[in-house]
């Protein structure tokens, strides 16, 4: 049987050339082109993070009333809105992943040789590919309104940003997982601790005149340092130590969120 | 090609536990094409999940293509198909996109995945739907997609899950005939599951058959219809030809039968080779002025087979 022969050859050959990154770029690919087929999608996604800058922001300026004026306002609220959506969009992911335990497509790509944790990390960078065009966007849309703009850190902000979405994106599909077999489960304990983890980072409000309590839960919550990193980063700053906090919550959330979601994709029977 | 020693598997669902798979012994050699068949709930995805690797035995061990299934999941799934149950396409994507992206899962470079997938949208059918989004397919065009995604890497072991399910008869035939091709062409050694009796008849040519969790047969088809249930002749007759009827029948078969029907007695037995021994056993009853009103020779399904190891029908409708 000499083509069985040659086939298993090739396929060994084939096993031999898998690559964690090649696997992340294929599970990526197959999730970005549900985006450049349906680009409408993200053209509604871009509505909901101007619409914030636009109705909130004002609001935020007034209440600060201390004649900092538009400009600067946005200058400390623009960066939190961009973490918002990246914690929207990533924390949101596990939903599609549920639907496709499902309807069976999951099992058929654990099926495949992919490596698993390539997996979840290709799946969960798809979340920021729409992040990082959203977040261009809105920032060009608010410089005419007197935001300064500096491109390099704001490069570096999207790289935290990145590290940190692919670790909550990791989270959520272990929640999907988890609860695989009903539905509201998912949204109840994502949209429960997703307000929560938003409020207590101080990336709506300043959290300084909140009370003691508050002040205590937000120094455990990892977002607060990837906002406060986004917002001295989109401020031009690299010299501060915001900046290595924002990196380390962003990596150590990437390493937890990686572990348990490959823990919970391994060791869960679908 | 496929080795397995006691293969068990079992669920914990709230309180009860479940044996779905119940110590399998199984051997499966290159180019063999097996039928698993069974009723509902028999174990059958539950065994072609652990050997695929989706899911770890409770106990027991099972060898895929060389690779041990617990020490080398990734392995395995390197050097296999599978084309589950359920739907492997993505409902929110492009035919094309999901053939092309699932090549690239087996490490296909981008050419190779876009021939493979343009010659699997002619072989099964679905020309055209390159930019169909799946959830628009038709249910039996959805599972050629998924069959088509199965196939794209031409593995040497393919696995399939209910196949033909919601097919049409024709498409269920094309598939066929592209199930036997890759045998015949490739030398690929094919394991699938079915309800469908005739399928599990005529196509495949080893037939295991699986009932709560345990393999109560494993042989051709043939060779199950002949052991398990054999051909059977009823001839019907008057009453007053019923004694020399009955010595005839003694003489040419085995476990008789008799019944009353209208106008007369049916009286029905075993034989060996049904249509061979049909001529002879009216012959002579007409030797011995037996008047034969009606004879028929019914030659067993599997289904009889299944009847006859279980007690119980696979047939649709008689399912538990
Ligand atoms: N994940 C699971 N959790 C709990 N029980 C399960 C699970 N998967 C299968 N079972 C049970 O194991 C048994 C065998 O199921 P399996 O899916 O292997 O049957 P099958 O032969 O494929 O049936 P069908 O013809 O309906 O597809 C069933 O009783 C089923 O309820
Ligand atoms: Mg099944």
């Amino acid at each position: 049987m000499s083509t069985a022969i040659i086939d298993s050859a090739a396929t060994s050959a084939r096993i031999a050339h898998r690559s964690l990154l090649g696997d992340i770029a294929s599970v990526w690919t197959r999730e970005t082109l549900t985006i450049l087929r349906d680009p409408f999608s993200l053209i509604f996604s871009l509505v909901q993070p101007l619409v914030f800058l636009g109705l909130f922001g004002p609001l935020l300026a007034g209440v600060a009333g201390d004649g900092l004026g538009f400009g600067s306002t946005l200058q400390f609220f623009l960066p939190g809105v961009v973490v918002m959506i990246t914690m929207f969009g990533t924390s949101m992911t596990g939903a599609n992943l549920q639907f496709e335990i499902m309807t069976g497509a999951f099992e058929r790509i654990l099926a495949t040789p992919l490596s698993r944790p390539a997996l979840l990390m290709g799946r969960a960078l798809k979340e920021l590919t729409p992040l990082v065009i959203q977040a261009v966007i809105i920032t060009l849309v608010a410089v005419p309104f007197g935001f300064d703009l500096f491109p390099a850190h704001i490069v570096v902000g999207l790289l935290i940003l990145g590290v940190f979405g692919v670790g909550v994106g990791a989270l959520s599909y272990a929640l999907a997982i988890a609860t695989r077999k009903n539905e509201w489960a998912f949204w109840a304990v994502q949209q429960s601790l997703l307000f929560p983890l938003l409020i207590l980072s101080g990336m709506m409000l300043p959290l300084e005149t909140g009370p003691d309590w508050m002040q205590a839960l937000s120094k455990a919550n990892p977002l607060t340092y990837i906002v406060d990193a986004e917002r001295v980063l989109f401020s031009g700053t690299f010299d501060d130590s915001a900046v290595v906090y924002g990196f380390i919550a962003a990596i150590v959330t990437a390493a937890v969120g990686l572990w348990v979601g490959v823990r919970t994709v391994t060791k869960t029977v679908l | 090609m496929i080795h397995t020693h006691q293969l068990t598997r079992t669920f914990e669902s709230g309180k009860e536990t479940v044996e779905a798979v119940r110590g399998i012994d199984l051997d499966v050699a290159e180019g063999e094409l097996v039928a698993f068949l069974g009723p509902n709930g028999a174990g059958k995805s539950t065994t072609l999940r652990m050997l695929t690797s989706l899911l770890p035995p409770t106990s027991g061990t099972a060898t895929v293509a060389g690779i041990d299934v617990t020490a080398d999941p990734a392995g395995v799934r390197g050097r296999i198909g599978y084309i589950g149950q359920k739907d492997g396409a993505g409902h929110n994507y492009r035919v094309w996109d999901e053939l092309l992206m699932q090549g690239r899962f087996y490490g296909l470079d981008k050419k190779r995945a876009a021939e493979r997938a343009e010659e699997l949208l002619g072989t099964l059918d679905l020309d055209g739907m390159q930019m169909r989004k799946v959830s628009t397919l038709s249910g039996g065009q959805k599972r050629r997609l998924d069959i088509a995604l199965g196939l794209i890497h031409e593995p040497a072991l393919l696995f399939l899950d209910e196949p033909s399910t919601g097919m049409d008869p024709q498409n269920r035939a094309n598939l066929w005939d592209h199930i036997l091709r890759l045998r015949k062409e490739f030398g690929t050694t094919i394991v699938l599951t079915t309800h469908y009796l005739e399928e599990a008849d005529t196509m495949a040519e080893r037939v295991v058959v699986i009932d709560h969790g345990q393999i109560i047969a494993d042989d051709t088809a043939d060779a199950l219809k002949a052991e398990q249930a054999g051909d059977r002749i009823t001839v019907t007759v008057n009453a007053e030809d019923l004694p020399t009827t009955r010595e005839v029948v003694a003489q040419a078969g085995t476990e008789v039968e008799e019944a009353p029907v209208d106008g007369g007695t049916a009286v029905s037995f075993r034989v060996d080779a049904g249509p061979v021994a049909l001529p002879g056993v009216l012959h002579a009853l007409g030797d011995k002025g037996v008047a034969v009103k009606a004879a028929t020779l019914k030659q067993p399904t599997l289904d009889d087979v299944f009847l006859n190891l279980t007690g119980r029908s696979l047939r649709e409708g008689a399912e538990a």
